[in-house]
């Protein structure tokens, strides 16, 4: 029997599932983002000096405590998966062929897998003390 | 005689109306026409309209049947914003320069202002917008006016599309529900004496559903009948984020 098929994409209940949690997801990182994001931009650009406070030494010396390699790895995190999915559903938006639709969806979370394996490397395993050319001013590495 | 008020007679004014003409069987492309037209200050935008189609070009098509403002069917592009018509009076928009009328978009143009409002009326029924209740009742159904009040609003739908037509994300693809649809699921979901909420709330946890929405209040703002539409659909996702109204 031949069936014609409706103009209509059938409803599909996985799809329906992900953007209900993507769309709580924007809601509830969004408000930790203004949070996370001008807590981070007053430390760092306005009080004790403002900009010219901000030296490797300053950097070594926030990510020596747990609470800003936290703060910093959430606001890594939130920030990129934030933006990713909101650029993923202007890709959804404007883009008609559904190849392309595809292609830049995969290349949008690749780049933002890529962004979160470096950023976290980083957070957590940094060492003031590896380059000796710039930490030797440092006090610990001594 | 003294203390009698001459009332004034109505001021005329001589206005340009740019009106954007399409008939598919002439093969030309879309295009805009130019129009003088002598008005009345009582005049709304379609009297401009009828002045055209009746003294200068019996082609122009558009919609209109009430022209009251309770039939929904003139809603066009009028300087860039969705209105009705029939609602919009001329002395309301800048005079000194001319009036811009183009169909609404995000629907296909069949002719001049004239849309296929097919796709449309197919989300709205998508929605069943109609009492869904298992019982018959010899009497009428009784609702407080606290009840009745939570979905006031929403019933005051007249299914113009100038808010699905105004929306930014149906002008992309077409398969978002769009707010009418929502707006006319709200006025079910929310009457206590409906008994399918969780139904309609499970339509539009769709892909096309509630969550493409992205709260541009263009619905809100293109509404004639000023529904706060954006309000609705939020309201609407709370519910389907709750599971029941």
């Amino acid at each position: 029997m031949v069936v014609i098929e409706t103009p209509r994409s059938p409803r599909s209940r996985k799809s329906a599932k992900f953007e209900r949690y993507g769309w709580l997801y924007m809601r509830f990182s969004g408000v930790a983002l203004l949070v996370l994001i001008f807590g981070h931009l007053i430390i760092n650009l306005v009080m004790n000096g403002g900009i010219t406070q901000i030296s490797f030494a300053f950097v070594a010396g926030k990510w020596a405590d747990p609470f800003w390699k936290i703060w910093d790895g959430l606001m890594l995190w939130l920030a990129l998966i934030h933006g990713t999915n909101g650029m993923r559903t202007i890709v959804n938006d404007y883009s008609e062929r559904p190849m392309i639709r595809k292609t830049l969806n995969v290349a949008l979370w690749v780049v933002c897998a890529a962004l979160i394996i470096l950023g976290t490397l980083v957070v957590t395993t940094f060492d003031p003390c590896v380059d000796s050319s710039v930490s030797h001013t440092l006090s610990v590495c001594k | 005689m003294s203390d009698v008020k001459v009332i004034d007679e109505i001021p005329t004014y001589q206005v340009t109306l740019f009106v954007r003409r399409f008939n598919q069987e002439d093969g030309l492309e879309a295009r805009w026409e130019d129009f003088d037209v002598t008005v009345h200050g009582t005049d709304r935008v379609l009297d401009a309209l009828h002045k055209i189609k009746w003294e200068q070009d019996g082609s122009l098509t558009f919609r209109r049947s009430c022209a009251h403002g309770v039939c929904g069917s003139d809603a066009m592009r009028i300087n860039g914003r969705n209105r009705l018509a029939c609602k919009t009076l001329i002395k309301d928009l800048d005079m000194t320069k001319p009036i811009y009328v183009e169909p609404i978009k995000g629907l296909t143009v069949e002719k001049d202002l004239v849309v296929d409002m097919n796709p449309f009326y197919e989300a709205y029924r998508d929605v069943k917008p109609f009492l869904i209740a298992s019982d018959k009742p010899a009497k009428e159904r009784i609702q407080s006016p606290e009840d009745r009040e939570r979905f006031e609003d929403t019933t005051k739908c007249i299914l113009c599309a100038a808010c699905t037509s105004s929306c930014p994300v149906f002008w992309t693809d077409g398969q978002y529900f769009g707010p009418a649809a929502i707006v006319n699921a709200h006025r079910f979901i929310f009457d206590s004496r409906d008994e399918a909420a969780e139904v309609r709330l499970d339509i539009l946890n769709d892909k096309e559903g509630v969550w493409r929405c992205r709260t541009t209040f263009n619905c809100t703002e293109a509404c004639p009948r000023g529904i706060e539409v954006t309000k609705a659909i939020a309201e609407v996702k709370q519910a389907i984020l709750r599971g029941k109204p």
